[in-house]
């Protein structure tokens, strides 16, 4: 059996190309929302192992909000858009909404058994309104992934949570955990012009939707 | 520090630690007399879920291989089994499943229930557990003590 996870240059460009095109859609619709110009950085696709996969965000432990849904259809594989915390609540501000957003009482410095910690929360407003935003940027993205490849990709409801990007990650790895220790990964990244919104999006097709892909992009055999 | 689907052991005067886990287990091992202990951080409940078999098998990933792996590394440094006290956190539903959700995704709570069918299976009690919730954790065993300090982004700091 092939690896599937050893490519030809062409197919890395492809999969690249199909982390440029979700995330320039997506891009795309946050500008609009925001009212901000946004940025994307050159998409990668590589291979990696579990512990590199939170590299990009921070580490493990960095506190992520994440939007995950599963990809289901012919090319089935996991999709996440991730928000470092911080990056969150400057988006928030971003948003016009009322003045309480983003200006809340998200952080509470406590301290146990000598050490310092931070607890993270969002108010059920500030909550559903990066789920939102979310839920448009990972549907935005699939959409185009879909329109590009014309493979039929329909998205799971999304699902959101903030918490540590190790543990968030690790979640929708668990079925490419059942194979190996060893994900393709298409991530890009886009910012605003300062730096001030970054976000990722994480593309972890399944291994077996590698070959459908590329066919559908005319690419290997058929 | 442990990875994903690694083990370590440690004797007094060390931490062992791992971050980020969702819903794998933390499962550590302490051996109160030999002051020795260890961790494995366990990602999928058994081996047999292994669907590429031509893949190196990496043994702690899985609850029913990386539990008895971690016990023989204990054995290999002094510790002596009958004298073992598990703790465990993790198996948390980091995303809240639908009905029309794949049994799969509740690895959670099949995580927690193969750790614990391991431990029984090799007489080993579980003294203390922080598992399941919606939330991940991050854990350090200290290996004099056996204390189990806990960190979630949304309780703070516990041990147990």
């Amino acid at each position: 059996m092939k690896d599937p996870y050893t490519f030809q240059e062409i197919e890395i460009d492809v999969l690249r190309e199909i982390g440029n095109i979700g995330a320039a859609h997506a891009a795309t619709s946050l500008s609009t929302l925001l009212g901000v110009r946004i940025d994307m950085e050159v998409p990668r696709a590589n291979v990696v192992g579990f512990e590199e996969i939170t590299n990009q965000v921070g580490g493990p432990e960095a506190v992520v909000v994440a939007v995950f849904l599963q990809v289901v259809g012919e090319a089935p594989g996991n999709l996440f858009f991730l928000l470092e915390f911080d990056v969150a609540i400057k988006l928030l501000r971003h948003l016009p909404l009322s003045e309480e957003i983003g200006s809340a009482p998200m952080r509470e410095t406590t301290i146990q058994n000598g050490t310092i910690t931070r607890i993270v929360s969002l108010s059920d407003l500030e909550r559903s309104a990066i789920s939102e935003i979310g839920n448009i940027m990972a549907g935005s993205y699939l959409a185009s992934l879909a329109d590009f490849t014309k493979l039929h990709l329909e998205p799971t409801t999304p699902m959101f949570t903030v918490d540590m990007a190790g543990a968030i990650l690790a979640y929708g790895l668990i079925q490419i955990g059942n194979m190996g220790d060893q994900a393709l990964l298409i991530e890009t990244s886009f910012f605003d012009g300062d730096e001030a919104i970054k976000g990722h999006f994480f593309f972890i097709p399944e291994p077996e939707s590698l070959p459908i892909i590329f066919r559908s992009l005319g690419i290997g055999s058929a | 520090m442990v990875g994903i689907a690694e083990l370590r052991v440690a004797a007094l005067g060390y931490r062992i630690r791992t971050s980020g886990l969702g819903s794998c287990i933390g499962l550590t091992l302490f051996d109160p007399i030999a002051r020795i202990a260890g961790l494995v951080h366990v990602m999928l409940p058994t081996i047999v879920d292994m669907v590429r078999a031509s893949e190196p098998i990496n043994r702690a990933k899985y609850a029913d291989t990386g539990v008895p792996d971690l016990i023989e590394a204990m054995k290999k440094l002094g510790a002596k089994q009958a004298r073992f006290e598990a703790k465990m956190a993790g198996g948390a539903q980091m995303f809240a499943v639908g009905k029309n959700q794949p049994e799969r995704l509740r690895i959670g709570e099949r995580n927690i229930e193969a750790c614990k069918k391991v431990l029984r299976e090799q007489h080993i009690r579980l003294i203390a557990e922080d598992t399941g919730g919606i939330y991940g954790r991050t854990i350090e065993i200290d290996a004099g003590t056996g204390r189990l300090m806990i960190r979630s982004v949304s309780h703070g700091i516990k041990e147990i």
